[in-house]
């Protein structure tokens, strides 16, 4: 019998385990412990413009994830107004509507963007060149002539772009320079010059990122393809090629970064606050696209993610309980029985829980020997076990709740009907074996409660098996690894002593 | 207090995870385990291929017939309830005689009409059962054990627990009551456990709750003194139970009756590790050794084979 496909699967668990765990970190900048801190910067649009009484349509150009950022959470505020956001090969954009508004109107937009270094920019098409791109007279020839002159003095379509913007600004301008720039405005006619020399390019609009700062305006940037669809943002102004750490592009398809119908001196102005925030709270916060490595309980709704923070824990007290029964050897009552109680005690908090516990384990056992004089059913037994249970835990939480213990009250979070299976198990071992084994297992149960408990309420693992869906699988890989060892029980070395002793 | 892995390794010691991942799942099938787990099952087919186990009395299948469980023992003296697919002792009841004020055990300690109903009662909710299946409960005569033995046991009945290993009988021990083991020989309830020389059938040492022991805790008697009559006979019981079960790694319970000589008890498809420390030495190199051997052998060959190879050293010639 080959074990080989056993550690075949094995190593493919592991290895997908933790591909996707470093994938997801990678990726999505989920940080390995929860106490990181991440930059968060908090961005706001303020739209300004002067209704004239009728409909009213307005149309902002939104931010995307990008370099060096990834979009968090978004809010609007704009009363009465209807909002639509839309999401296209121009952009992702907000689109405000209203039947009826005259006067100053305000509308607002806020982002929360994390700065994420290793954040890739999210693959962009080229523009379309336009074909028919015509100068009046004398512009062609002042066109020609700088077309030809930046041409002669680069390489490619990188150092054409420099060459040509270098061309208008400061003393490089010559006579041409000047001329074009008295008809056309700076960004365009380069993005047009660029077009005619049959080169990608257009302008995009970006926000320069700086602490504090009040009613900034956008700036204009040139983005510029090469062939191969490369590209490289330029400062229109000075040629200088690269984009700054802080530049965040807010709309970067060339289309308008505001469009207003129905209104009129409108403009929109931005606000900016940079804070440090725990990275858990920033993942918590990212909005999540479905795609299949990016798998993620955070795409759930609020309350599912909660139930699921702890039933992805379950593993892990898995885990526990095998480690100790395989390797250690301690004898438990109930397989999983201490999962569950350890699932409790993290309601309660472990000294109530424990204390909870002991209460009703012992309060139940004497009930319970009384029962068996009763000469009962099996299952009617522990029917009535169940009801004595639940009027222990009842009594036990009006007594602390009238004595103002109110931790009394989560003895309600023990799951009851296990509870009474291992009372009726220890009442049976009682009998059978005597008080030691009740202790012996009772103790190994409690024990391993109480391991399972301290692994599952570590706020590490809490945080790792909570953000990285990969870890399953490692676990997975573990307990089938686990379930395949054949060297001793810590406790077997015990036990075994005597033979090696002649 | 501990003993390091590498000293038990050497002595051939193996541990639960091995036997469990090793022998039991690869030599015993799951689709065999209910012949053995249900003794109902294993005594019909026993009773197929000519082996001997003690007297069905009768059974209990539903709550209803429970109070015919007092009917049913009229006039048999002792006997024996138990759960049909019960382990480790877990759920038996002995009867050594019963009159007219009620059952005694073999403690002495008297029951009633409506202890016994409740035991049966217990049983057929699976209370005793693996897993806690509804389960039926058996009624078996008492077995009287060979009068030799009763210096060396101590309120019930001696089993021999022989593990046969791909039909090679590999060990062997006597296990004995105790008052600790309330007329059960089950080591973890307090029975003590003797080695038994494979080759011989003469004792080699005690242990009681896995701690050696020289002497029986209740007669006083020393142990050393045991030796098992007609053990070659035991042996090839023992190794029949391979071909009748098909289970490779098998653990075979036996009791000398003074009627009818040895008898199958019961068989195991899970035998505990304990034999190991009965008998001073690990299962591991007898194993493999078996796992060397070729299929096919009948079951003289493999009893020969087994007692000329697992004779402890210096008893060889006590053996041929
Ligand atoms: N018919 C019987 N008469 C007397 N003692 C019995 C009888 N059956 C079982 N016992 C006692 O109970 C012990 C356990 O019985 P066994 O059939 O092996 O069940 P288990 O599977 O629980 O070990 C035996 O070793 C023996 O001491
Ligand atoms: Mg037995």
């Amino acid at each position: 019998m080959s074990r080989v496909p056993f550690y075949l699967l094995v190593g493919v668990l592991m290895l997908t385990g933790i591909v996707m765990t470093v994938y997801r970190h990678v990726e999505f900048d989920v940080p390995w412990t929860p106490g990181e801190q991440r930059e968060v910067w908090e961005v706001e649009a303020q739209v300004n413009f002067f209704a004239n009484g009728g409909p009213v349509k307005v149309n902002l150009a939104l931010p995307s994830h990008q370099e060096n950022f990834r979009v968090l959470t978004e809010n609007t505020a704009s009363s009465g107004y209807g909002l639509s956001f839309l999401d296209d090969d121009s952009g992702r954009r907000a689109q405000w509507a209203i039947r009826e508004a005259s006067g100053g109107q305000q509308l607002y937009y806020s982002v929360q963007l994390l700065v994420a270094p290793d954040a890739e920019a999210p693959a962009v098409r080229p523009p379309q060149i336009p074909q028919d791109i015509t100068w009046e007279r004398p512009y062609d020839t002042a066109a020609q002539g700088i077309i030809a002159r930046a041409h002669q003095q680069s390489a490619d379509a990188f150092t054409f772009a420099r060459e040509l913007i270098q061309d208008f600004s400061g003393d490089r301008q010559d006579e041409n320079a000047r001329l074009l720039l008295t008809r056309f405005d700076r960004s365009p006619l380069i993005v047009r010059l660029l077009n005619q020399a049959g080169i990608a390019a257009r302008k995009v609009d970006g926000l320069m990122l700086e602490d504090g700062r009040r009613r900034q305006a956008l700036s204009s940037w040139l983005q510029v393809f090469d062939e191969d669809g490369d590209w490289v943002i330029l400062n229109p102004a000075t040629g200088e090629q690269g984009r700054p750490d802080n530049l965040l592009l807010w709309e970067a398809s060339g289309q308008p970064v505001l469009e207003v119908q129905g209104g009129s001196n409108s403009g929109v102005s931005f606000s900016m606050l940079k804070h440090n925030e725990p990275a858990a709270v920033a993942v918590r916060n990212q909005l999540m696209n479905n795609t299949l490595l990016n798998f993620s309980i955070h795409s759930l709704p609020l309350e599912e993610q909660s139930l699921f923070k702890t039933i992805l824990l379950i593993p892990i007290g898995a885990l526990v309980v095998v480690l100790l029964r395989v390797l250690v050897g301690i004898k438990t009552s109930g397989t999983f029985m201490p999962v569950l109680i350890a699932l409790a005690f993290i309601q309660t908090s472990l000294f109530t829980g424990l204390v909870g516990f002991l209460l009703v384990v012992a309060v139940g056992l004497v009930i319970r020997s009384y029962l068996s004089h009763l000469n009962l059913l099996l299952v009617a037994r522990v029917s009535a076990v169940i009801i004595t249970v639940i009027a222990i835990i009842s009594l036990f939480s009006v007594l602390a709740y009238r004595m103002g213990l109110n931790a009394g009250l989560t003895i309600t979070f023990f799951p009851m009907i296990i509870l009474s299976w291992t009372i009726e198990r220890m009442s049976i071992l009682w009998e059978e074996e005597g008080p030691k084994q009740v202790l012996i297992q009772g103790g190994g149960s409690l024990v391993t409660a109480v391991l399972a408990y301290l692994a599952m309420n570590n706020p590490w693992i809490r945080h790792v098996t909570f953000n990285f869906l990969g870890i399953q699988l490692i676990l997975m890989a573990f307990i089938l690894l686990l379930g395949n060892y054949t060297g001793y029980r810590l406790l077997e070395l015990r036990r075994f002593k005597p033979i090696t002793e002649d | 207090m501990w003993a390091s892995p590498g000293k038990l390794k050497a002595k051939g010691i193996i541990g639960m995870n091995r036997r469990n991942i090793r022998y039991i799942s690869r030599y015993n099938s799951r689709h065999l385990f209910p012949l053995v787990d249900d003794k109902l099952k294993t005594k019909l087919l026993a009773k197929r291929f000519g082996i001997t186990t003690p007297d069905l009395i009768g059974t209990v299948t539903t709550q209803f017939d429970v109070k015919h469980i007092t009917d049913m023992v009229a006039g048999h003296g002792g006997f024996a309830i138990k759960p049909a697919k019960g382990s480790g002792g877990k759920g038996i009841l002995v009867i050594e005689h019963q009159d007219a004020d009620g059952y005694v055990k073999p403690s002495g300690h008297r029951l009633h009409r409506e202890d016994l109903e409740r035991h049966v009662s217990n049983i057929l909710s699976g209370l005793y059962s693996l897993g806690g299946a509804t389960d039926i409960a058996l009624v078996e005569t008492l077995i009287t054990f060979d009068e030799f033995l009763s210096e060396y046991t101590y309120e019930g009945v001696p089993d021999i627990r022989v593990i046969v290993f791909k039909g090679y009988p590999v060990m062997a021990m006597m296990r004995l009551s105790t008052a600790a083991s309330d007329g059960k020989a089950n080591l973890h309830q307090g029975a003590v456990g003797v080695g038994l020389d494979i080759a011989t059938g003469t004792a080699l040492r005690g242990v009681q709750f896995d701690r050696p022991r020289m002497d029986h805790p209740d007669t006083g008697h020393e142990l050393a003194s045991l030796r098992i009559p007609d053990w070659e006979v035991l042996l090839k019981l023992a190794a029949s139970c391979y071909e009748m079960t098909g289970l490779g790694y098998l653990g075979t319970d036996m009791v000398l009756d003074r009627r009818h000589g040895p008898m199958l008890l019961e068989l195991n498809a899970r035998p505990g590790l304990a034999i190991q420390m009965t008998n001073g030495e690990g299962l591991r190199p007898r194993l493999d050794l078996i796992e060397r051997q070729p299929d096919g052998a009948n079951v003289e060959a493999r009893v020969a084979f087994a007692r000329h190879h697992f004779a402890r050293r210096g008893e060889l010639q006590v053996a041929s």
